[in-house]
């Protein structure tokens, strides 16, 4: 079984995160960067797979130099090689393009059964990576997976989103995403950390993958940021000590307010 | 007027407010066309509230197998229309199924998508609100067609009377080898409360709730309150609370007029989900507790004495 896990490096969710004033794009200098926890359990669950009955597990991200620090760190947990797209012509990427480099990327890796996401990043929000790959890619997708089984040719998942829960089924190829709940990811061991330095890192720009600077970035995106604000900061209001009247208290505070 | 295509959002023969929302938003643009997908018989339920609410038209597709593929029929109909009507918009609700049907039917289509939006003009400009409301960023399509994900709960529905003419339209095999089969489908139902997006109070509890049960005191203040349940990942992360109520960076965007936090520390990743509300109250043991940072009124104490004591001086005045 060969099993592509996708990672996203992103800005802390503990830190201030930004957009930057010249082109509006993210702002990645401003904040720490992590691998995405989404992402970790995405890499947990192709290592299971793989502890059960054999696989090549291959990390593929696009991103900047730094990206290799989550590139590492997915290795260190177990992964085997890894594909890294680094190219100054992606940045600004929108979805689509995102989804065209990666597509193009997993073509790189050979003969792929299951590619492995995370169901929403922290930063982009958009929530559908899987889907736009299972488009490109003529692959059907089972997403926001919480419990995921792969035999004989076929992923079943089970979903659980806001909306419902349902059970999922595809035969191989196939993209699947991951929910929150799917597992605990494990923290890298010593040794993991220690093999991961020699494990196998390709990077790969876009003329590797075949794309034209103009399908991708800022030039290729066929959405454009116009503007943005940050919203004022919001301060504290008033702060008391309950002495058994406290809920009175606020009762009170909302009737001053007019919401009740 | 040219034609903006809105998917309508239903469960169990229900129209969900959202769509209200999108139709209103879409005759900003140009004449809205309600585009109904489900199983046969689905439309007829729908159809009177639609043209109440602005639909000039009504694509009706149906067919079983609608519920029987994850997102493809509804990408393979939205399509096939795009391709017909040629529309400037194309309305898609941002939760997790509309998300995935929008994003591939943006690649599918090859249109920019704007996606989580909170506002939009009739020039399409869309305003998106980022990392909790930290930003708000205005952005537009730079394609024929923009594919729309709306927030939930982001604008005040308008009535208009239209003609909600309806038309039915091929729902196209489903390729099954390209697809996710699906079976034992179970939508979440609304209980009797309002939902979380959408609720003008939400009361949310979190891990100093303590246990499943003690959450009776957290709905108990949101009943009296007309208000949604909302909770923390730490108290979903321990079973106190469902998954679908989760409030903040990984879970609902939620921003109501008045959020009441209960045993809820108030870490930036659950600040994400609630900042932009009009009005905070905090209950918390801890003076230093950071959600008294964004608290328009707090109290420093017990949940257990403060929140029953609330409940009953709202009864009092209800
Ligand atoms: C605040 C913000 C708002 C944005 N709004 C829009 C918008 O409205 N429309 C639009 O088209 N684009 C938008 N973008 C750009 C879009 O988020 C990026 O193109 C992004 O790379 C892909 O989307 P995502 O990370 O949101 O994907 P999601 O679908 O949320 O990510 C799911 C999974 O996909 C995989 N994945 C995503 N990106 C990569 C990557 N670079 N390398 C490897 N794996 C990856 C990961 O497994 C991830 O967990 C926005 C970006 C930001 C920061
Ligand atoms: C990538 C990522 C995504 C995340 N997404 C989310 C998300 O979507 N939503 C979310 O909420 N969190 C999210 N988190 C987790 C977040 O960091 C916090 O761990 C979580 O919000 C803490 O929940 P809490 O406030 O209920 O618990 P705690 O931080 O444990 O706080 C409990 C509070 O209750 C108070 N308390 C205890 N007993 C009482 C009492 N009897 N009366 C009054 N007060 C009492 C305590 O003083 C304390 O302040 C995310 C984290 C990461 C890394």
């Amino acid at each position: 079984m060969n099993i592509v896990v996708l990672i996203k490096q992103v800005p802390d969710t503990w830190s201030e995160r930004k957009l930057s004033d010249g082109d509006k794009t993210l702002d990645r200098a401003s904040s720490d960067a992590v691998l995405d926890e989404i992402n970790e359990r995405a890499v947990e669950e192709a290592l299971k797979i793989k502890e059960a009955g054999g696989a090549e597990v291959t990390i593929l991200t696009a991103g900047p130099d730094r990206a290799t620090d989550a590139i590492r760190k997915a290795l260190s947990m177990g992964a085997d090689k890894a594909v890294h797209v680094n190219d100054d012509a992606i940045h600004g990427s929108d979805a689509i393009a995102t989804a065209k480099v990666l597509a193009k990327a997993i073509g790189t890796v050979g003969d792929v059964d299951l590619v492995l996401a995370g169901n929403e990043a922290t930063d982009g929000r958009s929530g559908a990576m899987a889907g736009m790959l299972g488009e490109l890619l003529g692959w059907p997708s089972l997403t926001h997976a919480n419990e995921l089984t792969v035999e004989n040719g076929t992923a079943k998942a089970k979903r659980e989103t806001d909306e419902g829960t349902s059970d999922l089924e595809a035969s191989l190829p196939a993209v699947v995403s991951v929910g929150e709940k799917i597992n605990e990811p494990r923290y890298p061991s010593f040794k993991g950390i220690m093999a991961a330095k020699k494990k196998p890192v390709t990077t790969l720009g876009i003329a590797d993958l075949g794309l034209d600077a103009s399908e991708v970035g800022l030039a290729g995106s066929l959405v454009q940021v116009d503007s943005f604000a940050p919203r004022p900061p919001k301060s504290g209001g008033q702060k008391v000590e309950d002495e058994g009247d406290g809920g009175a208290k606020i009762a009170e505070f909302l009737v001053g307010q007019k919401l009740i | 007027m040219a034609e903006v295509l809105v998917l309508v959002d239903h469960v169990d023969g229900e129209i969900k407010k959202n769509t209200y929302e999108m139709l209103t938003a879409a005759r900003r643009i140009g004449e809205p066309s309600a585009v109904v997908v489900g199983t046969p018989g689905t439309a007829t339920k729908l159809a009177e509230g639609l043209a109440a609410h602005g639909a000039e038209k009504i694509y009706v597709a149906e067919s079983d197998d609608t519920v029987n593929y994850l997102s493809t029929p509804q990408v393979d109909v939205l399509a096939a229309l795009v391709e017909r009507v040629s529309p400037p918009a194309v309305l898609i609700p941002a939760g997790a199924d509309g998300r995935e049907v929008a994003g591939r039917l943006a690649v599918r289509t090859n249109s920019g998508w704007l996606n989580d939006l909170v506002d939009i003009d009739g020039e399409r400009a869309g305003t998106h609100s980022i990392f909790g409301g930290a930003f708000t960023v205005q952005s537009r399509a730079t394609t024929d067609t923009a594919i729309v994900s709306w927030r939930s709960g982001s604008l005040e529905v308008e009535e208009n009377a239209a003609a909600g003419t309806q038309e039915t339209v091929e729902v196209p095999a489903t390729d099954a080898a390209k697809s996710a089969k699906v079976s034992n489908r179970a939508p979440i139902v609304g209980g009797d409360r309002p939902e979380l997006t959408e609720a003008s109070v939400v009361v949310a509890g979190g891990r100093g709730v303590g246990s499943a049960d003690n959450f009776n005191v957290v709905e108990g203040l949101a009943d009296s309150l007309h208000a949604a349940v909302g909770a923390s990942r730490a108290a979903v992360d321990s079973g106190y609370y469902p998954n679908q109520f989760q409030v903040g960076q990984t879970g609902k965007t939620v921003s109501p007029q008045l959020y009441i936090a209960l045993g809820i520390s108030g870490a930036i990743q659950h600040r994400a989900g609630m900042q932009t509300s009009k009005t905070i109250v905090a209950v918390n043991k801890d003076p230093e507790a950071p959600i008294f940072e964004i608290a328009d009124f707090g109290i420093v104490g017990d949940l257990f004495s403060v929140a029953p004591q609330l409940t009953e001086e709202v009864g009092k005045r209800a």
